[in-house]
């Protein structure tokens, strides 16, 4: 029998997950095809796992990509070392339950100099533990391609930025010379040295990464939930305190408070929402109705107008 | 969705605090439509960049401590409504902040309760034409503003010419501050009955004109029946949660084999994203440029196993015989291939510095295809007149028709009938930089012209030079295989669309 409208999603009988809506399935679509282009036209790919949603969702979409394959590139975690413990925990369970290749990498200047967020303040414990710490281990690796989670929706610097990121071998953006990207016809041209970081999240929204997360049944980080946790006030966020290594300062008093996080990174500069949220569900309907961006709560963006371009054109993710 | 405009401002106490935003409408209803893609263009002062901070605003995508941040980098810089400088929440580079002007593509993304939206919001200036074709190449729709109390510009062809070109068939008009001209309802007919003579001639025929005050958000998210009651129109947002997003399904299936799996001996599929048609098991299809034949045993994806799939579908498949497939290849229908050849003729848009320069080797890259070709300029478009003007090679931002000639074999479709298998970049080799974005049009004989397959072409000429052609010998002698007639150049463009379909 002819099928005029061919049927493009024939339900697994031992599935119960209903079709993507085509929204989300257009987004899809899109990531696993940059996923495959990257990997073929690319001598050396490597893929920034930073643990967060983000990651979950691109590493969720690289196992799809390469289906029935294994993923055919490593995962790079670059680790402070000021991560939250339930985040390193989580990876080491991924990295075990889906077989994957991870490199960690942790600048050895900070743990040499005692580089601490505390200490030298986020501006510059970012730039040695996560910009430059991200170099080291790109150069290390000699990588030509590297995935990375980041979002148009996040920030204006990225709005701006191509899925296909040309990197000089110092690991520059220039935002002002980015090469034109047509269709879906993507440049992978680059000589020894030079890279491209690449974006299959671009287009999605933050609502978008949880809709899917739902949809697909990925495994987060527990502390994207709400619980009672243990936390005290500082520079007008909410950090978790549970790491021994945070002392208090003489004016600040631990208490428990039903938090939940909107991102993850280090604790120390990761600030926690008052919610309710323990479900996906609520997740999203609070998304819906939240007022402020989710990058809020991340002391680094906040240091001055254009912080993320300039971190970027020096090497950031 | 309406409210009076007033409503939308935000109030904000002393401290600048946001205390309240327009509530909510209604919850959210499930999307059902894919993303609509649309490309936003206009002259420098006609309101771009607030028309699409209004979109934004007025749908909610801005957040409280994005405005925050507006604010502080807007004070003294905010209009009479007290609303910030929507300005600034697109030009998000340093130096477009610091120059006041938008030098780059950005992309933002807002939704209603029907649809979510991607904006490729493009620079006005001259100078960055090829960034407005870089935003069009993806877009379903374009969205055009002119300032209604200047009217049409050369912008305003320059930018409908680049985008009929890049495939848009469906405009919107936006007639911008219309609130600066009392709401002349004349002035709005009549700059709206210019651009449809425009549209026509550029062989386009879904416009939609809407005056509207992205200011004061009127005719924007909200309806401006308050301040034009002459307008019984849709809203900005209400054309674009109706507007379709174009396919590829209907024409022949097209695969451009991206990698080749093979986690062990016993499995090998073909990866790619369909670009054409559908496909399902037990369907013959043809590996190009090999031309060998083979059929479909499986479509393979990581939930399921599937009995189709369709344009845009990011797939595995699995044929039943032993092929040479390698990346670069395409699997095509049997029934229904694309054209294979080593000359073609195509339209291109010259995006850097150098141009485009006569008979230098470039690399062109098309789906998973590279390979070497050699470009040869044959005409440039003169954006003011809409004239095709012989050229030698083509500058910086020039739209021109050339001839590819390749070593090996390219396979291709005409760019009208698909967008995915019919569109390539170039790629200098000397810098590795993409140099220009081309559509193809038609394959080249051997003796060249526009002769292929098919019986008869028809073709809409000036009537002058109609007359050149018919005074010609050739012609002369070959009368009684011709058919000519005389219509109007809008009657003309009109039977032509129709062919296309």
């Amino acid at each position: 029998m002819p099928l005029t409208h061919p049927e493009t999603e024939l339900h697994n009988p031992q599935s119960t997950k209903p079709p993507l809506d085509p929204h989300l399935k257009a987004l899809e679509n899109e990531a696993i095809h940059i996923f495959r282009e990257v990997a073929a036209e690319f001598d050396r790919p490597v893929m920034l796992y930073s643990i967060g949603k983000d990651s979950s969702v691109l590493l969720h979409l690289a196992r799809k990509a390469f289906y029935p394959g294994r993923v055919p590139f490593p995962l790079l975690h670059v680790n402070t070392g000021w991560k939250f413990a339930e985040m390193i925990a989580f990876r080491n369970e991924i990295v075990k339950r889906y077989d994957l290749d991870l490199i960690e990498h942790v600048n050895p200047r900070g743990a040499a100099e005692n580089v601490t967020p505390f200490s030298h303040g986020s501006a510059l414990y970012t730039d040695i533990m996560k910009t430059e710490a991200l170099r080291q281990a790109l150069d290390a690796g000699q990588y030509d391609a590297a995935f990375g989670g980041a979002r148009r929706d996040e920030e204006a610097s990225r709005a701006k930025e191509r899925i296909y990121s040309f990197r000089t071998p110092d690991h520059r953006w220039d935002p002002r010379n980015q090469r034109p990207e047509l269709w879906n016809v993507y440049n992978g041209m680059v000589r020894k040295g030079e890279s491209v970081r690449a974006f299959p999240l671009s287009n999605w929204t933050e609502v978008d990464i949880w809709r899917y997360i739902q949809a697909e049944d990925i495994p987060i980080v527990p502390l994207y939930f709400a619980k009672k946790r243990p936390v005290v006030e500082r520079d007008g966020m909410m950090i978790l305190a549970e790491d021994p290594r945070l002392e208090l300062l003489p004016d600040e008093t631990r208490r428990e408070e039903v938090i939940r996080f909107r991102t993850l990174g280090c604790f120390p500069l990761t600030g926690a929402i008052r919610s309710e949220a323990t479900s996906l569900d609520d997740i999203i309907s609070e998304l819906e109705t939240a007022t402020v961006s989710e990058r809020q709560g991340r002391a680094i963006d906040r240091d001055q107008s254009g912080s993320m371009e300039k971190k970027k054109r020096e090497g950031y993710f | 969705m309406t409210a009076p405009a007033t409503a939308n401002a935000v109030q904000e106490d002393a401290a600048g605090q946001v205390l309240a935003f327009p509530a909510s409408e209604t919850a959210r209803a499930t999307r059902d439509s894919r993303p609509l893609r649309l490309i936003t263009c206009g002259s420098v002062d006609d309101g771009k960049s607030t028309l699409i901070g209004r979109l934004l605003w007025d749908t909610k995508a801005v957040k409280e401590d994005q405005a925050a941040t507006l604010r502080r980098d807007s004070s003294g810089k905010q209009n009479d409504l007290g609303l910030p400088d929507f300005a600034l929440l697109l030009d998000g580079l340093q130096a477009e902040r610091e120059q006041g002007i938008t030098i780059d593509v950005a992309y933002r993304y807002f939704s209603t309760d029907r649809r979510s939206f991607i904006v490729a919001d493009t620079p006005g200036h001259e100078q960055y034409t090829r960034n407005m074709a870089t935003g069009a190449s993806t877009a379903d729709l374009a969205v055009l503003l002119v300032d209604a109390r200047v009217g049409l510009l050369e912008q305003t062809r320059r930018h409908a010419t680049i985008a009929t070109l890049m495939g848009i068939k469906q405009f919107v008009l936006a007639v911008n501050k219309i609130d600066l001209t009392d709401y002349d309802r004349a002035r709005f007919d009549q700059i709206s009955h210019e651009f449809r003579e425009l549209a026509l001639s550029l062989g386009v025929r879904q416009v939609t004109a809407i005056p509207l005050s992205a200011l004061k958000g009127e005719n924007v998210v909200y309806d401006g029946r308050a301040s034009m009651p002459w307008y019984d129109g849709p809203t900005l947002v209400e054309v674009l949660e109706l507007a379709t997003t174009r396919s590829s399904q209907t024409v022949g299936f097209r695969l451009p084999v991206q990698r080749v799996s093979r986690p062990g001996e016993s499995f090998r599929g073909y990866q790619g994203t369909v670009a054409g048609g559908s496909v399902k098991p037990g369907d013959s299809v043809v590996i190009l440029p090999s031309g060998m034949v083979a059929n479909v045993t499986k479509i393979v994806t990581f939930d399921l196993v599937r009995n189709a799939a369709v344009a845009g579908d990011a797939i595995t498949l699995v044929l039943d015989r032993q092929v040479d497939v390698s990346r670069g290849d395409m699997i095509v229908a049997i029934d229904s291939q694309p054209l294979t050849g080593l000359a073609f003729d195509a339209q291109i848009v010259a995006l850097q510095a150098d141009g485009i320069q006569p008979g230098k080797r470039y690399w062109l890259k098309s789906g998973s295809r590279r390979q070497r070709v050699q470009v040869q300029p044959a005409s440039q478009l003169d954006l003011k007149t809409g004239k095709w003007e012989p050229a030698e090679q083509l500058p910086m931002n020039a739209i021109g028709k050339v001839h590819l000639a390749f070593d090996e074999q390219a396979i291709f479709d005409p760019y009208e009938q698909n967008r995915t298998t019919g569109a390539f970049i170039l790629i200098d080799p000397d810098t590795n930089n993409t140099v220009a974005g081309g559509m193809i049009t038609a394959k080249r004989s051997a003796l060249g012209g526009i002769h292929t397959e098919d019986a008869r072409v028809i073709l809409s000429l000036p009537a002058d030079l109609a007359d050149q052609l018919m005074a010609t010998e050739l012609f002369a002698a070959r009368r009684e295989d011709a058919e000519v007639r005389r219509v109007s150049a809008g009657k003309a463009s009109e039977i032509i669309d129709t062919i296309d379909g």
